[in-house]
């Protein structure tokens, strides 16, 4: 199976805190890591690869810095790297990414899978999968929890809903876009590691890709920023102190007056 | 388009550094200035152009974010006219989140002077046109055949998509539900336009008629405001309980068009087998009221059977925080917070829980919040409308007690 | 302190200190409690390639040496010393075969060892031969092709679990300890079976029971070197394997000071942070220069075994262990001490390490052997100036 992995760098927001005094970010040591979600996609791309054989091309629009998180990939078992770095991408919506991805993908075809994560921790959107999908001419399905089978060019998935699970199938190639539930990302080997810090990174920029000028980037963004601002902090309330069984009659009295309860 | 910075303005405060999640701003030494201290400087590779920066340098106007001009013909965008919201519907019901979209699209479109309309897309659903007409659609457009029962995002896309092209709305919205997350992005693709996910707040900009979308990102550190000036429709998804549900009007009147699908046009590639409902969670989280949430602070995952007992007493569900749900104390389905549930109960009860950033995303919408915690320095506590210090297997037991009405033993 | 490790090195510490951190330390007050041994985090570490890292890339190994050994080592020690001392102890049971093996016998064996397939173990210690290792009872009669083994070991750690076994009996009792031999036995050949397992003082997670042979047959082909140098493999076994469990003895320190140190910056008393008064400075102080003082001389002595093989190393073995195993034992009960009363309770990860530190003192060779084995090295060296 010739198996496709989208990936992003994110800031590791899980570290970025608001300083409640200021009300401002916290911005020390956030470094950057692969998309958690993107973690998942990568540990089923090669979880299919040790199952079917083939191979797993990790690919992500981004900076120079990027290049971590491609090796980080390989050092997990993706076979090949693919950076798509361009100051023209820079800036780009969703929309913008989606066509970029895949324009790269259309060069790497034939594929049977595109494996992405949920969403990215940063913009939080989900948009890029279905996105990316959609300019493939390729079916997609979002929220997969599990691969059930994969066989006569088709395969069949758990699509995670609020209250249980739809089962659906599809034809090949497809894109799918994972949940946690999917499976535990495995951590990398020493000998994973060793071939990361050799490995070449395959770097293609829009002319490589032959991405449309007016399809790409900050300008070719359908959505732009009109401002941003931290959000209004919840200010707290009162405490209630004494020992539990004031605290508890306090709290109850409260909330009925609140008519809460 | 361009960012920099004007030295000569630039004081060195290093406020701009704080707030740039990409690590693009540094201070540096910048000899050839007549400055003494370290000038901000941006790292082009690593800016993505946000304007957080901006913003917190308006006292100094030091930081220039340039946008070229896109060259659009704006005349086509004034050909698109109304407010539509995908009425989605799922195993034969309308999702309640199209209710409240439907009163806030009521509210846009009567700025903007201009129709509200609901689509509807499935199989023998026509009945659930009034409904929306009751909820304020003055138009429903319908769609129906056997193959669309259930949700699929190619066939469902293609029809949107022919429709929006046919009828040419401004804004389109939905709801952010699982569904309307995927359905949304493709149709967004298709035809090539600007959609913001996860809206917590709508309007419109009078003079532009844009929709200034609101939306957080950052795991909620920021929140940012989006427009889609050149690009129509607008496209938004919102989430179910940001809005309110707009009142039932039996009174009001409304035109049902239905559209003629032909669905040979297009291959269907996907097709729905079943779906299998999750046994485990008998309350809805995302519906309830009250939520009685548990934590690291728990400590075990025997805790779970305190908050339990004291959410089954006020007809309320179980939450968690992602850290219980790790330690697996607590199954998935009730995490609350940025990768799981995004909750507004009435009632919102944390218990040991310090209240990460990723947590407080998920439930500040929350109309009262408790916080039952041994850590007074904890941010829940801080947020909270009533902070409980103290042990919360002190705490619970008393809460449940005074509210079954015994008094409380000596 | 920078030691200049070499990228390669870095690497481990590295994916040691993920593997610790994300898979080891949510389970490891788990384990100490059920005291069963840790297969699924054995598995997870076999995936990284640790059971690699010491082995030849001929076997499948990375060819990797005794330091890189003590860099896993240590940094798995810091979150928990007894799963550590899985890998350890595998190490340990490979040494005989990496050091004596033959060709065919390193072939049969290693590569299983170095994917983590099958665990190893190594079996000196007998009842009645503890530090007096001469005493071994345990008989290997030749017959034929094959030798035919009776008696018992104790103590031996990953037993039950371990599938290799490297054994030390005798084959000629009456020449003493120039009748020992070394004898691969595997799991599963008849007559060799194993006792209870032993409940102990610390390292609930490792697996430590009795050996015992009743009439055990063995192929020939399975005998390490030559009939009578099993004393000699013993010993060059225990002297290359020692700083790893001086590397775990360092580990166990470490964890237990980054522990005291971030309570003492927490626990407010009398107004301030505990971290705030003298005498838990001082305390602090002297902790951090004794393990780094042990770090160093096990460093120093794992590179010089890398550097030069055939070079005699008893006396800095003795000495990484001896010292190592010291401040362990030192530095986990003073960390006890800086949490008080909490220290003492199950619920804090203190006690767990104190009780864990203790074994690195006895095992391999205990600190009263070790002292014994530096005052001969001290002696000769005298003696031949």
């Amino acid at each position: 199976m010739n198996i496709i992995v989208c990936v992003k760098q994110v800031p590791a927001t899980t570290n970025v805190q608001i300083d409640p005094k200021t009300g401002r970010i916290i911005r020390e040591g956030v470094e950057a890591i692969i998309n958690p979600f993107d973690e998942y996609a990568l540990e089923e791309g090669i979880r299919l690869k040790e199952k079917f054989g083939g191979k797993v091309t990790a690919i992500s629009m981004g900076p120079a810095q990027v290049e971590t998180a491609l090796r980080e990939c390989i050092a997990r078992g993706a076979d090949e790297t693919i950076l798509l770095s361009d100051t023209n991408f820079a800036g780009a919506d969703t929309l913008a990414t989606a066509y970029t991805l895949a324009c790269a993908i259309k060069k790497l075809a034939p594929y049977d899978l595109i494996v992405c994560g949920k969403q990215a921790i940063d913009g939080d959107t989900a948009q890029v999968g279905p996105g990316v999908a959609e300019k493939l001419g390729i079916p997609h399905v979002c929220y997969v929890r599990k691969i059930r089978e994969i066989k006569d060019g088709s395969i069949w998935v758990e699509r995670l809903m609020e209250d249980g699970y739809d089962i659906l199938f599809t034809s090949l190639p497809a894109l799918i876009t994972v949940v946690k539930e999917i499976n535990v990302p495995r951590l990398p080997s020493l000998r994973g590691m060793t071939k990361a810090k050799k490995a070449k990174i395959n770097i293609w920029n829009a002319e490589t890709i032959s991405a449309e000028k007016n399809r790409i980037g900050l300008t070719s963004s359908p959505t732009t920023v009109k401002k941003v601002f931290t959000p209004p902090t919840r200010s707290g309330g009162e405490t209630v102190a004494g020992p539990p069984e004031e605290q508890a009659k306090i709290l109850v009295t409260k909330l009925k007056e609140l008519k809460i309860l | 388009m361009s960012i920099y910075i004007i030295p000569e303005k630039c004081i060195g405060c290093g406020l701009c550094l704080k707030v740039c999640i990409y690590n693009a701003l540094t201070l540096l030494e910048r000899p050839e200035y007549p400055k003494k201290y370290k000038l901000a400087v941006i790292d082009l590779n690593k800016c993505t152009f946000c304007g957080a920066c901006v913003e917190e340098c308006a006292k100094y106007g030091a930081i220039v974010l340039e946008k070229e001009a896109i060259s659009y013909q704006p005349s086509t965008i004034s050909l698109y006219r109304g407010v539509w919201v995908y009425a989605e519907q799922r195993r034969g019901e309308i999702a309640p989140v199209v209710y409240e979209l439907l009163n806030e699209g009521k509210r846009l479109s009567k700025k903007l002077d201009v129709p509200l309309s609901a689509v509807l897309i499935g199989d023998k659903i026509s009945h659930y046109a009034q409904e929306l007409i009751i909820h304020g659609a003055e138009k429903v457009y319908l769609a129906e055949d056997h193959l669309l029962k259930n949700f699929l995002d190619e066939p469902y896309s293609e029809i949107l998509a022919q429709l929006i092209k046919e009828e040419k709305p401004e804004i389109v919205l939905f709801g952010a539900t699982h569904i309307g997350r995927s359905f949304a992005s493709r149709v967004a693709a298709k035809i090539d336009t600007g959609l913001t996910a996860d809206c917590t707040g709508l309007d419109i900009d009078l003079e532009t008629r844009n929709l200034l979308q609101t939306r957080p990102a950052f795991g909620g550190n920021i929140m940012a405001t989006i427009l889609t000036p050149q690009h129509r429709p607008q496209m938004a998804t919102v989430r179910h309980k940001v809005f309110k549900k707009s009142e039932r009007d039996t009174g009001r009147k409304g035109e049902i068009i239905k559209k003629n699908v032909d669905l040979n046009k297009f291959a269907i590639r996907t097709k729905f087998l079943e779906f299998v409902k999750d046994l485990t969670s008998k309350v809805n989280l995302a519906e309830a009221d009250i939520i009685v949430s548990g934590g690291r602070g728990l400590g075990k995952p025997e805790g779970f059977e305190l908050i339990k007992e004291l959410a089954q007493l006020l007809g309320g569900a179980v939450g968690a925080s992602r850290a219980a749900v790790d330690a697996e104390w607590i199954p998935y389905s009730h995490q609350v917070g940025q990768t799981g549930r995004t909750v507004a109960p009435k009632l919102y009860i944390a218990c040991g829980i310090s209240g990460a950033i990723q947590h407080l995303v998920g439930m500040s919408g929350s109309k009262c919040i408790v916080a039952i915690n041994r850590d007074p320095e904890a941010p829940m506590m801080k947020i909270a409308d009533f902070a409980l210090l103290g042990d919360l297997y002190e705490i619970i037991p008393a809460i449940i007690q005074e509210l079954k009405g015994t008094e409380p033993t000596a | 302190m920078d030691y200049f490790l070499s990228e390669g090195q870095k690497m481990i510490v590295e994916l040691c200190k993920k593997i610790a951190e994300e898979k080891i330390k949510p389970v490891r007050q788990h384990y100490d409690e059920i005291e069963e041994f840790p297969w699924p985090i054995v598995e997870e570490m076999a995936k990284c390639d640790l059971f690699r890292i010491y082995i030849p890339e001929e076997y499948g190994g990375l060819g990797g040496g005794i330091l890189d050994l003590c860099l896993a080592m240590e940094e798995l020690s810091k979150v928990d010393g007894a799963i550590a001392l899985c890998l350890a102890a595998t190490a340990l049971g490979t040494f005989p075969i990496l050091l004596f093996g033959s060709e065919e016998q390193k072939r049969k064996y290693l590569p299983d060892i170095a994917a983590g397939k099958r665990l190893a173990a190594f079996a000196l210690t007998e009842p009645q031969a503890g530090s007096d290792a001469t005493a071994i009872k345990t008989i290997a009669r030749k017959e034929n092709t094959t030798y035919r083994l009776n008696g018992t070991k104790c103590f031996i750690t990953n037993a039950g679990e371990a599938e290799i076994y490297t054994v030390i009996a005798s084959t000629s009792p009456e020449r003493g300890v120039r009748g020992l031999c070394v004898f691969i036995v595997e799991k599963g050949t008849p007559g060799f079976s194993f006792g209870k397992k032993e409940k102990k003082l610390g390292i609930h997670a490792s697996s430590t029971r009795e050996l015992i042979f009743q009439d055990c047959f063995i192929p020939k082909e399975n005998l390490l070197g030559k009939e009578g140098q099993g004393f000699i493999i013993a010993l060059k076994t225990l002297y290359v394997s020692r700083p790893g469990v001086a590397a775990q003895a360092v580990g166990i320190a470490q964890g237990a000071l980054d522990e005291a140190l971030n309570y003492a910056r927490q626990r407010i008393q009398f107004g301030q942070a505990i971290i705030h008064f003298q005498a838990i400075q001082h305390l602090l102080a002297d902790l951090a220069t004794q393990v780094e003082a042990a770090r160093a001389l096990v460093y120093s002595t794992a590179r010089m075994i890398d550097a030069d093989p055939e070079k005699k190393v008893t006396k800095e073995s003795a000495m990484s262990k001896l010292f190592a195993s010291e401040v362990a034992m030192k530095v986990t009960t003073e960390a006890v001490q800086i949490f008080g009363g909490y220290g003492y309770m199950r619920e804090y990860p203190v006690e767990k390490m104190m009780r864990d530190a203790k074994i690195t003192q006895i095992y391999e060779g205990t600190n009263q052997i070790q002292r014994n084995e530096i005052a001969l090295a001290l002696i000769k060296e005298s003696a031949s100036k």
